[in-house]
């Protein structure tokens, strides 16, 4: 027994000739139409630049939403002095190719001007004194709105997060007083010192990402292909062996051929063992794969089961 | 990294041999209903759920002894959520299948978080209402069915869920959807399927369940995978909203002026005559850029960039549109409003911001024709004033033009929203009638 009240008309021929677009259009087309709304929108937007493949995607995206000309805002890089080198000579080129402006700020002077405490010890990270360097830099050059590479899959909190997600003027995200998003009508309206973070690949996957900068040939930092490399075994995560991590009795320095899904901050990205040494051996690796990205290889989530809820509200990325 | 940066829209064209694509669709019913639950089998069942991801829902359901694991834990996300048990907020969850991505939107149930189910359904191609088969069709059924039919969802799916507490009972089954039926006929719902489905057993979700061997049709994720949303979008009427105009005033493109934003329905392509509204001024399209490479032609919901023949004025907020294929264009808006605002009333006389397309206007509310009581859709006349989750027909009069189509013609240049001047929030969503 089937009840089905269906619409009884036939495909126009026209509908039927016209092919579907490919998902990797729709997101292209839809995280392109949210770029020039915030171009539209605000008086001085910035890109977050971190140097990992998601805001690799952001700059590429938005070379096309504004070619022939540039990109209408600065790159912004928020250093924890403990990056890769790689990617930080990758963003240099990136940022010199493109044409744009690259704003770079350090955790370092934050720390020294604040007087801040880091973390110490083994697992000791910079992560979330990120935050600090952000806002201070959000509010030296009055960014009224900053693009990120943040996805809904990659963790519960973020997965509810709006596309324009309003802050505060202390930077904060309010998981229950989000901005209703309707259709594609952004809200950016907001008073002087608040700001709204703003997501154009919030609906793409790890994969889908994968895929467009294949699709695209965009080259990427090299510590994403598989290479040797010294590490240090701790916990059963492998992490790049740096005089950053403090070591113990208890790491083990191994020599692995590796490579990053995600290329954040030294102490809190892992690697995973790998051969895969082009784009297409590693998206063929992470389809397979068991695991998601963040469970993989991002350190600082799995403490508690809220950890990025939490960081969101302080106003972290 | 270092050569000029190229993308070939050939490139992209290849891509398109794959042919997958993408489906939006929202989960409503009442709390409680199963779509929490439903959206944790759809994951599972399609082998979208990753390892670690599973080991922590484990711990979790553990840790609370609810027995078995429990699904739901995969979208219930923030702690608030957990700790009360509820979906607070709109979630997505992403998942695929061979032939297709979906974009699942979990919206909360409860009443006062209507304007979150709102918020996700603006955007949906299709509306999972789910109906716990003990209770049959419910006053949340009717305000999620109406609000589904409002926005313009193109495809609702009522799954029955709970098949399994009630015998998994054929007669509960067709007595639920033929009362179903006669709620739907009273509203404009395209297409509808009913299912029988346990989302706790994953009986009709993804496989055909051995415990209703009287359904013959199709198992909910078969629905999923074959709705034609192409067919869903209005490629007749040419609508162009401009977002931003591209003059990169370097020297080999010193008289380049393009125009950037997405198509919102129909087709633009070189040489066709065009008209700007609301100044009316004509031109013809000189060119149709992607990425800065030549295109042939854009359709609905590309996002591309016009040069125009002739050197008129456009800016942000103007909308570009075929010649002999105009929207209305006028001042004296009528619309079906959800109103928003849990701080403040919307009145006659209330000022707002309207957005519409990229343009906004000042516009005051004239008049509330009538409130629809969401729930027995009756139409309450002589309201003074709409409070959160109200659902209204009003007049509203803006201070520049506003080049329209009636909503149910045109999803994407039919919808507005309304901003209050002071707090900036969005207060109201906006189907122009
Ligand atoms: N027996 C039975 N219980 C179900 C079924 N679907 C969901 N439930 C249970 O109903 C309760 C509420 O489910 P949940 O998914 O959280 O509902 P939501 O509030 O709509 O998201 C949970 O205890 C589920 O295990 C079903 O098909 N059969
Ligand atoms: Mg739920």
């Amino acid at each position: 027994m089937s009840i089905s009240v269906k619409e009884v008309s036939d495909i126009s021929e026209a509908d039927a000739r016209r092919k579907s677009p490919d998902y990797l259009d729709q997101l292209e087309a839809e995280a392109i139409y949210v770029m020039r709304e915030v171009a539209g929108q605000f008086e001085r937007p910035a890109l977050l630049f971190s140097g990992g493949k998601d805001s690799i995607t952001l700059v590429r995206l938005a070379q096309k939403a504004f070619a022939p000309g540039k990109i209408p805002f600065p790159l912004v890089h928020v250093d924890t002095g403990h990056n890769f080198i790689e990617a930080i000579h990758y963003r240099d080129e990136l940022a010199a190719a493109t044409g744009s402006k690259l704003i770079v700020r350090y955790v370092e002077d934050t720390i020294k001007a604040k007087g801040l405490k880091e973390q110490t010890g083994k697992n000791a990270s910079r992560n979330w004194l990120q935050t600090f360097t952000l806002l201070d830099t959000i509010e030296e050059f009055e960014f009224d709105a900053c693009i990120g590479g943040a996805r809904r899959d990659e963790e519960k909190a973020r997965a509810k997060e709006r596309i324009f997600s309003f802050r505060d003027e202390f930077g904060q995200w309010d998981p229950k007083r989000q901005r209703p998003e309707l259709w594609n009508l952004f809200n950016g309206r907001i008073h002087k010192g608040e700001n709204v973070r703003v997501f154009p690949i919030s609906n793409w996957t790890e994969l889908d990402v994968w895929a467009y900068l294949k699709r695209e040939k965009i080259a990427l930092p090299s510590i994403y292909f598989a290479h040797e490399r010294e590490l240090i075994l701790r916990d059963g995560h492998l992490l790049a062996n740096t005089p950053v991590i403090e070591k113990d009795e208890n790491d083990q320095i191994v020599t692995r051929q590796v490579r990053f899904r995600t290329v954040g901050d030294m102490t809190c990205t892992a690697a995973v063992e790998s051969s895969a040494a082009t784009l297409d051996e590693v998206i063929a690796e992470i389809t397979v794969s068991r695991i998601s990205e963040r469970g993989e290889t991002r350190i600082d989530d799995q403490q508690t089961e809220a950890a990025m809820e939490d960081r969101k509200k302080g106003g972290y990325f | 990294m270092g050569e000029k940066q190229t993308f070939t829209h050939s490139v992209i064209q290849s891509f398109k041999i794959k042919q997958v694509d993408l489906l939006r669709f929202i989960t409503a019913g009442s709390v409680d209903d199963g779509k929490s639950t439903l959206i944790g089998r759809l994951l599972y069942d399609t082998k979208n759920i990753l390892a670690d991801q599973m080991e922590a829902i484990e711990r979790a359901s553990k840790s609370r002894n609810v027995g078995e694991i429990d699904l739901a834990l995969l979208t219930d996300g923030l702690r608030s959520e957990r700790e009360q048990g509820i979906t607070i907020d709109v979630a997505y969850k992403y998942f695929q299948t061979p032939s297709r991505k979906f974009i699942s939107i979990d919206a909360p149930g409860h009443i006062q978080y209507t304007r979150n189910m709102v918020t996700g359904a603006s955007n949906a191609d299709l509306a999972i209402i789910l109906v716990d088969a003990r209770h049959g069709v419910v006053e949340q059924t009717r305000r999620h069915s109406l609000i589904a039919s409002m926005l313009g969802i193109p495809h609702v799916i009522v799954a029955i869920n709970k098949m399994d507490l009630v015998g998994n009972s054929e007669d509960a089954f067709l007595e639920i959807a033929k009362s179903y039926q006669e709620l739907a006929a009273k509203l404009s719902i395209k297409d509808l399927t009913i299912i029988p489905v346990s989302a706790l057993n994953g009986d009709n979700i993804v496989d055909r369940s051995a415990n209703m061997p009287w359904y013959t049709g199709e198992t909910l994720l078969s629905v999923l995978e074959t709705v034609n949303v192409l067919k869903d979008q209005n490629t007749e009427d040419g609508r162009f909203s401009v977002q931003y105009v591209i003059r990169p005033q370097t020297e080999e493109l010193h008289d380049y002026r393009g125009y950037a934003g997405r198509v919102q329905s129909g087709t633009f392509k070189k040489g066709d005559l065009i008209k700007v509204l609301p100044s009316e001024q004509e031109s013809k399209i000189a060119k149709i850029e992607f990425g800065g490479n030549e295109i042939e032609e854009a359709s609905v919901l590309e996002s591309v960039t016009i040069l125009l023949e002739d050197d008129i004025d456009i800016s942000r907020g103007d909308i570009i549109v075929s010649l002999n294929n105009s929207p209305i264009v006028s001042q004296d808006i009528e619309a079906l409003v959800c109103w928003m605002d849990d701080k403040k009333t919307l009145k006659p006389g209330n000022k707002y911001v309207l957005q519409h397309g990229t343009a906004r206007s000042r516009c005051s509310i004239r008049d509330i024709e009538y409130q629809i009581d969401i729930n027995s859709y009756e139409k309450l006349d002589e309201v003074e004033s709409l409070k959160l989750n109200d659902v209204a027909r009003i007049v509203l009069r803006t201070a520049q033009p506003v080049a329209y189509d009636p909503y149910q013609k045109n999803r994407s240049n039919g919808a507005a929203i309304l901003i209050d001047e002071t707090s900036n929030v969005t207060v109201g969503a906006c189907m122009i009638e």
